[in-house]
């Protein structure tokens, strides 16, 4: 297994018009490439696995030099030990489930231990789907095989092209948690490439953004979230703050559930984990809105004492305000709210979130690191 | 009710020889030749492309006699296969199966290539990442993957063997028993005057004998798709 910051990235690749220049210390854990498509996303990979060659530059995982130019090191894709789960999947179409999955024993090694094939059936719920065909198979099937079949490798590194991208929402909702027991239950790092921030949120530990070949930002989900100057490249209108919570107390009575963190409180739909529960949490910025004096009467649960740190205006009606509320807040309103209130960068003013606007899709459970 | 003549039988015997000589060579030389224009963009592969389908545009008897130029004792691959092995193939069954199989060379390179470019090299990919080096690439997915091209290709050549007349009587001639496969046993009996019923029998036995390649071939593809998992 990688130590922590072992994963080295420095690579440029020229393909035509498209220049991918990257250099990146990758740790342990799930780190998220998220980027529009065209980003350079698939080509960093690529790279990275070995499909494909930098025109210069070095990539280690762990202690292994996999590629560096000046020593003329170029190690094959079929001995950098990285698995690789396709968007498309990519199963064999004449090969059962089964041989599907045992498909990389034939060329490694030691002889596949029983109770790893045993763990990862049982860690994707794969075992009815064994003697199956994979045309036989639904979208969401194909890819929990798939993602069984780069694990039965024993990859030192795992690499998930979007691998929910070509499923419907449901049969995302049906694999993530597979993906996040992956991330708790396996020493593996994984690279999670994605272009849909709910996904990412859910599940990574760190995020890397990239843009025109370039990554743009590295850090903490929650810190890139709160960077007002990324929101072009996170998303304005399904992004938010990003919040780490703990479950502190249920309520029973009106099904609802007190999260904490930074010295406040926030009240949600009940969620069922047990109370001490680490959560991570999008507020959605339209989700938020500002008052000059706390509201009184009024249905929101959920009021913060806030002081703004940030006014940026996206150019239309609209404009994101960053609030320092013991943890970033952003809200979307309108610059008319804006100039009416007579909003400024240091005010102190009280931003409400209703408790009903954070639903399931927006909580994810955070990995145990 | 249908006895078979030594004639005939010694027809029937000497067409499967020869079609089965040619398939055999022809295989291989294919698949490799359709690896190349499938897989290689190189100088001149337009008319590398364009020698392969050759004999599918020009008339067997140009072929035929090609053959004869070049494989004749005097001709310079004949000559030097004389000189060096002391064997000679123009005239002998075996010049027979050098003419089939070079007819139905085209038929095999084509039909194998359009299998491999419909391969998804995606999966290729996906096999790398798994251990497998570029050979075991090729044996555990390509091969599998283009196994009903290679079948047809191999059908459409047997069948285009069995029925090679032009380029097999210009080059090998119609000898009994040597060179005489069915379709030039059947033209033989079209010249004398009493051979009309036993050119009917021949007539009957082509046709039989290729029903049955096709009847095969048909179970055969049925089988491999079904493990493709082509049929649903």
């Amino acid at each position: 297994m990688t130590e922590a910051g072992n994963i080295i990235i420095n690579a440029k690749r020229q393909r035509g018009e498209f220049a991918l220049d990257v250099s990146l210390a990758l740790s342990n854990g799930l780190t998220a490439i998220f980027g529009k498509s065209g980003s350079g996303k698939t080509s960093l990979i690529n790279l990275i696995s070995g499909l494909d060659q930098p025109d210069e530059g070095h990539i280690s995982i762990g202690s292994r030099v996999v590629f560096d130019k000046t020593q003329h090191i170029n190690i094959a894709p079929e001995n950098r030990q990285i698995g690789y789960v396709f968007q498309d999947g990519r199963l064999f179409p004449h090969l059962s489930v089964h041989n599907n999955l045992v498909y990389s024993r034939r060329f490694l090694k030691p002889v596949l231990n029983p109770a790893i094939f045993d763990q990862i059936v049982e860690l994707l719920d794969i075992a009815p789907l064994l003697n199956r065909r994979p045309a036989t198979l639904s979208g969401g099937e194909k890819q929990r095989v798939a993602i069984g079949r780069a694990l039965l490798a024993e990859p030192q590194l795992l690499i998930m092209d979007e691998p929910l991208a070509s499923l419907d929402a449901s049969r995302k909702a049906d694999i993530l948690p597979f993906i996040e027991n992956l991330r708790d239950q396996l020493n593996t790092p994984i690279i999670y490439v994605s272009h849909a921030m709910e996904e990412v949120i859910r599940l990574s530990d760190s995020l890397v953004l990239m843009d025109h070949g370039q990554v743009v930002a590295h850090g903490d989900v929650e810190q890139i979230m709160s960077r007002l100057d990324l929101k072009p490249l996170t998303g304005r209108y399904e992004a938010g703050a990003v919040l780490s919570v703990r479950i502190a107390r249920h309520n029973a009575l009106h099904k609802l559930s007190e999260l904490s963190f930074g010295g406040q409180t926030l009240w949600v739909p009940g969620h069922d984990l047990p109370i001490g529960s680490e959560l991570r949490l999008r507020i959605r910025a339209r989700d938020v809105s500002i008052s000059l004096q706390k509201p009184v009467g009024t249905s929101v649960l959920n009021i913060f004492e806030a002081t703004i740190t940030e006014i940026v205006a996206d150019g239309g009606p609209h404009c994101e305000v960053l609030m320092d509320v013991g943890a970033p807040l952003i809200a979307r309103i309108t610059r008319k709210s804006v100039d009416d209130l007579g909003l400024e960068v240091g005010q102190k003013v009280f931003a409400s979130v209703k408790a009903a606007a954070i639903d399931r899709r927006n909580l994810g459970v955070r990995s145990a690191r | 009710m249908f006895d078979l003549s030594p004639f005939e039988i010694e027809a029937i015997q000497l067409s499967l020889q020869v079609a089965a000589l040619a398939l055999l060579a022809c295989l291989p030389l294919g698949l490799a030749t359709a690896w190349v224009l499938a897989r290689y963009e190189f100088f001149g592969k337009p008319l590398f492309n364009g020698l392969v389908h050759l004999p599918l545009v020009v008339p067997p008897v140009v072929i035929g006699y090609l053959l004869l130029v070049m494989f004749g004792r005097q001709g310079p691959v004949g000559q030097w296969l004389w000189n060096t092995f002391e064997i000679s193939i123009a005239f002998s069954w075996q010049g027979a199966a050098v003419a089939a199989g070079v007819m139905a060379f085209p038929l095999v390179v084509r039909s194998i290539r359009i299998s491999l470019d419909a391969v998804d090299s995606g999966l290729e990919q996906a096999a790398r990442t798994l251990g497998a080096s570029p050979g075991w690439v090729f044996l555990t997915v390509t091969l599998p993957l283009i196994l009903p091209g290679i079948l047809t290709g191999a059908i459409l050549a047997f069948a285009r063997s069995l029925g090679e007349f032009g380029a097999t009587i210009t080059f090998v001639s119609n000898i009994p028993g040597e060179t005489q496969t069915l379709p030039l046993a059947l033209y033989s009996l079209t010249q004398s005057p009493d051979g009309e019923a036993g050119a009917y029998r021949l007539v009957f036995i082509s046709v039989a004998i290729a029903l049955a390649a096709l009847v095969a071939s048909e179970t055969l593809a049925r089988r491999i798709n079904t493990r493709l998992g082509n049929n649903d």
